[in-house]
């Protein structure tokens, strides 16, 4: 029987392995040296802030791989033999397998600062980085404060993690405003404020330069770039985003770029060996993706397509419309299609943007000039619905439709106040249209569900 | 503000001792005329009772309940054990012992707190609300800005299964014991709400009115906390003024109403099965005695049960009666919001569940069945079971300790809808109808999960949420009542509790959103 091994038991190595035990009997192998099981990497962050334990981060119960027959294997991999096809591990055990699945996602970045080794320095990645959190910080006594390097979705999460303990926060971010790589202005100095409502000491356009360590060491303080400022701190987080986890493939002859090089069938430059997930990198940029995306999504997606092709249903990887979504402290984001940033936008590109005078609500429409056509929405404290704007997006809806029919893609629990007329109004206002909002239909709705 | 916090939590305390001290305190002394009353009231016969308690009992002063039930339980054994030697049934006494001791301690309760009652209620009930309100209010500021707040909820014992967590178990368990099987333990407290019942129906407080003004008491002090805790989420704000008004309106207020204008005691919300007497001879012969307003109450408890449950959990789903209007969802949803992570997410515990609910729903109908069957035959026996046993052995093992003991004692340990999960025969009942028949469903909002997990935890009913949601499938689960939680505390915007059409309210998902995999729509469509 076809031995399927599979590195990394994330999201895309799992969803590989549930969708070919779905459509197969073939023998699936799951390697792991981080958990036996499978969890969300995702939920790491409520552990520590006790909303949850660690096994409830768990999706499957643990009888669930063998009911499956989806063998659980706990090592580390050393060594890619693709010659012999085996697998060769740090305790030196061999497994053999008849193809290979690299899955095996990212670590965080590290680049190069002083004393990056130290104890307490940490990324936020990994069950062992949780685990070393509790160990650094339990509580404000032990870590009077942490400092976190990389104003990016996970190092928000760290600080509302720490700030959970009530452990004072210094978080150091590079731009000039919170993630404004990708958000717009209006929504990256929303979230700015946001930041320091939590009582986090935000550091705007702010560099690391080097960690300082005591004599055992472990973190003492970190410097600044800029000021040359020096700030005490028992625990430094780095966050300056991730790298695909592919050292080990090194010598194995796979061809590598930053990460494990694939093409649209997510197939290496070695027959029979695959990648998917945070650790693979397209040839070519799909669309206006990156060629690497570190995604919950993308993984799972890889995942699904991945496991047709495996299971004899050679299937491309074509990812659909955009989508992500984040939590912000207390701000949900979710983005449908592609909103870019002030730095990135096209030229034919616009904007239509609106704000709640008090909450942290605000939406940005992105659309093209000319044709009208809508591009993308990104939304902040108000829930859309995924399906609505999929739908949109594949049948090119202009912005106007868009806005008449925005009572429909609303998300939010029942009773919220709704927005909707004030947003149609400012727009209307703007561009001298008279779009009259229409009201929310169950049966537009579920046309396509 | 910590320190309010600290100092209510002392003050709600010292509230909780007195009170709970309460049952072992107290000086009772029968004088001759009341004991008279008693013996004409109970239609007692039995001169040696009469005899045993006039020398024993009558003129003595006991300290505490303690001293004196055990001797009135001793008085109708002995008198019990001649009469059915003698074969004198009539003069047999069928009273419980507990419920005797609870007639004359009531009446002979004569120290200080029957002369005291107002101050001993501001030392219980007023020491805990105030108490408690200092402890909860602050959170308005402690909690920081509005949105979901569970940290440290494992971290803490009371929230964790803690020793806290035990002693509440410990204290509830206890309560509900005393409550059901040792009511003459509660006189105390029926002391302390007589003005309150006077002014309501005109009659001194029993033990069940001491259980409706403290569910009503509590729940009100909780649904503060929940307006604080969600103060970001409107739904939970309407659902829980909407239990909390239903609980006190029409289980609390109107039935006491009802008795002061000489009709019978009913709560116009409360469904048959979970109302499980409802057909029992007894409640048939009274309210049709009653006629006028008694038939009403018999054609619209009949009404309720058959055709506006129903109609109403095909529109809403059953989240209208469970945690919008239902006294048990009430209390699950106030004094056991802290507790709902409880719930056990397993399958093992969801084929447990399925197993004992439906038993349970088959155990009312047919002692139902039975109950009818003897009441229109006027038979006393079916197939050679005696009906009055089977019912009093639902009221014991379901009715108080399933829904009572078991179904809130266990709140710390089990989670907070320990009954309304594995027991309640009308939410077994709703179940069906939401599952097979409803326009409600939680929608999955395509492919944004991330199985964080969040969801399944704070499913109070058990419900694995995750699962669905990651395979971009809709909740449509016979046992949801929908509280709204998942949703609330979901981070990615996933979870939306809606009504719409049944078309496409069920909807497997081979592959989910986002992904184009062409071919996979056919397969999806098959």
């Amino acid at each position: 029987m076809e031995h399927i091994v599979i590195i990394g038991n994330g999201i895309s190595g799992v969803t590989a392995a549930r969708h070919i035990r779905k459509n197969s009997n073939k023998k699936v192998t799951l390697v792991s040296a981080e958990t036996k099981y499978f969890f969300s990497r995702t939920a790491l962050m409520y552990v520590y802030m006790g909303h949850m334990k660690f096994e409830h981060t768990q999706p499957y119960e643990n009888w669930f791989w063998e009911k499956n027959n989806i063998s659980l294997k706990d090592g580390f991999v050393n060594h890619i033999n693709t010659a012999e096809k085996t697998l060769e591990f740090k305790d030196a055990s061999k497994l053999s397998y008849d193809s290979l699945i690299l899955a095996t996602g990212s670590k965080p970045n590290k680049f190069g600062w002083p004393g990056q080794n130290s104890e307490g320095v940490m990324g936020m990645y990994h069950k062992q980085d949780l685990e070393n959190l509790e160990k650094h910080a339990p509580n404000n006594e032990v870590c009077k404060r942490a400092v976190i390097v990389g104003g990016g979705l996970i190092g928000i999460e760290l600080a509302e993690m720490l700030r959970s303990r009530k452990i004072p926060v210094t978080f150091l971010v590079r731009e000039a405003s919170f993630w404004n790589g990708v958000l717009p202005a209006q929504e990256s100095e929303m979230i700015n404020n946001h930041i320091k409502e939590h009582h986090i000491d935000l550091r705007l356009s702010t560099n690391l330069k080097e960690i300082k360590a005591d004599a055992s060491g472990k973190v003492k303080s970190v410097i600044l770039e800029e000021t040359g400022e020096e700030i005490f701190c028992d625990v430094v987080g780095l966050t300056a985003g991730v790298t695909p986890n592919i050292d080990f493939i090194k010598d194995s002859g796979i061809l590598l770029g930053r990460g494990v090089k694939v093409n649209r069938y997510l197939e290496t430059n070695i027959a029979n060996v695959y990648a998917i997930g945070d650790c693979a990198e397209q040839h070519e940029a799909i669309g206006q993706r990156r060629n690497i995306e570190a995604v919950w999504y993308t993984g799972r997606m890889m995942g699904e397509t991945l496991a047709q092709t495996i299971c004899g249903n050679k299937t491309e990887y074509k990812p659909g419309h955009w989508f992500n979504s984040a939590k912000f402290l207390d701000i949900e984001y979710q983005t449908y299609g592609w909103v870019f940033s002030e730095r990135s936008t096209k030229e034919d590109e616009a904007y239509f943007q609106w704000k709640h005078t008090k909450e942290n609500k605000c939406i940005t429409i992105s659309y093209d000039k000319n044709s009208r056509q809508f591009l993308g929405i990104n939304t902040f404290g108000i829930r859309m619905r995924h399906e609505i704007f999929d739908t949109w997006l594949t049948e090119k809806r202009s912005i106007e439709f868009v806005l008449e029919y925005l009572a429909d893609a609303n998300f939010d629990p029942e009773f919220y106040k709704l927005h909707e007329a004030e947003i149609v109004a400012k727009f209307n206002k703007e561009h001298t249209t008279n779009i009259q909002l229409k009201k929310k239909s169950w049966k537009r709705i579920f046309n396509k569900a | 503000m910590k320190l309010i916090k600290n100092i209510g939590l002392v003050v709600f305390l010292m509230g909780l001792a007195v009170f709970t001290a309460l049952p072992l305190l107290g000086t009772f002394n029968l004088n001759e005329v009341d004991f008279k009353r008693i013996v004409t009231n109970q239609n007692i016969k039995s001169e040696i009772f009469i005899n045993d308690i006039q020398s024993n009992i009558v003129g003595k002063e006991f300290t505490g309940m303690q001293a004196l039930s055990p001797k009135i339980a001793n008085a109708i054994n002995n008198a019990n054990k001649t009469h059915t030697k003698n074969r004198e049934w009539s003069k047999k006494i069928y009273t419980k012992s507990s419920d005797m001791a609870a007639f004359i301690g009531k009446k002979s309760a004569n120290g200080y707190i029957a002369n005291n009652k107002g101050f001993m209620w501001l030392l219980t009930f007023g020491l805990g609300i105030i108490g408690a309100l200092m402890f909860i209010v602050p959170n308005v500021v402690l909690l920081g800005k509005k949105g979901i707040k569970n940290d440290g909820i494992y971290h803490a014992s009371a929230t964790n299964q803690g020793w806290i967590g035990w002693m509440v178990f410990i204290f509830l368990v206890s309560f509900y014991i005393v409550l059901y099987f040792a009511s003459e333990y509660a006189t105390n407290w029926t002391l302390l709400v007589d003005p309150i019942s006077e002014a309501l129906s005109g009659n001194p407080a029993g033990h069940w009115f001491v259980y409706g003004f403290m569910y009503c008491t509590v729940m009100t002090v909780m649904a503060v906390r929940m307006y604080i805790k969600y103060r970001h989420n409107i739904y939970q704000v309407f659902r829980t003024t909407s239990v909390l008004f239903f609980q006190i309106v029409f289980a609390f207020i109107i039935p006491e109403i009802m008795v002061r204008l000489q009709m019978p005691y009913y709560d116009f919300k409360n469904a048959f099965p979970l109302d499980y007497d409802f057909f029992f001879q007894w409640n048939l012969d009274s309210l049709i005695e009653t006629g006028g307003i008694g038939i009403f109450i018999l054609v619209w408890g009949i009404v309720l049960t058959l055709v506006i449950v129903p109609i109403m959990v095909y529109f809403f789903g059953k989240r209208w009666y469970c945690s919008w209007v239902c006294g048990c969802g009430g209390l699950a949803e106030t004094l056991g919001d802290p507790y709902r992570q409880h719930s056990d997410k397993s399958l093992f515990a969801w084929k447990i569940e399925r197993y004992l609910i439906h038993a349970v729903l088959l155990f009312v109908l047919v002692m139902t069945a039975m109950t009818l069957y003897s009441f229109f035959s006027d038979t006393r026996t079916v197939l050679g079971i005696k009906t009055s046993s089977v019912q009093s052995m639902y009221s014991l093992v379901i009715g108080s300790v399933f829904a009572g003991v078991i179904g809130t004692g266990f709140y710390p340990i089990f989670g907070n809808r320990v009954w309304c999960r594995f027991g309640c025969p009308l939410a077994a009942y709703l179940g069906f109808v939401q599952r097979f028949k409803s326009r409600f469903r939680i929608t999955t909002n395509g492919g944004q999960c991330i199985s964080c997990g969040n969801c399944s935890t704070y499913c109070e009913q058990g419900i694995d949420v995750r699962a669905y949601a990651q395979k971009g499938e809709n909740i449509v689960r016979s046992s949801c009542v929908g509280c709204g939680v998942c949703s609330a505390v979901c981070p990615r915007g996933v979870l939306k509790l809606e009504n719409g059409p049944e078309d496409g309210r069920i909807n497997p998902t081979e592959i989910l959103l986002g992904n184009d995999v062409d071919l996979m729509e056919l397969v999806n469509k098959k």
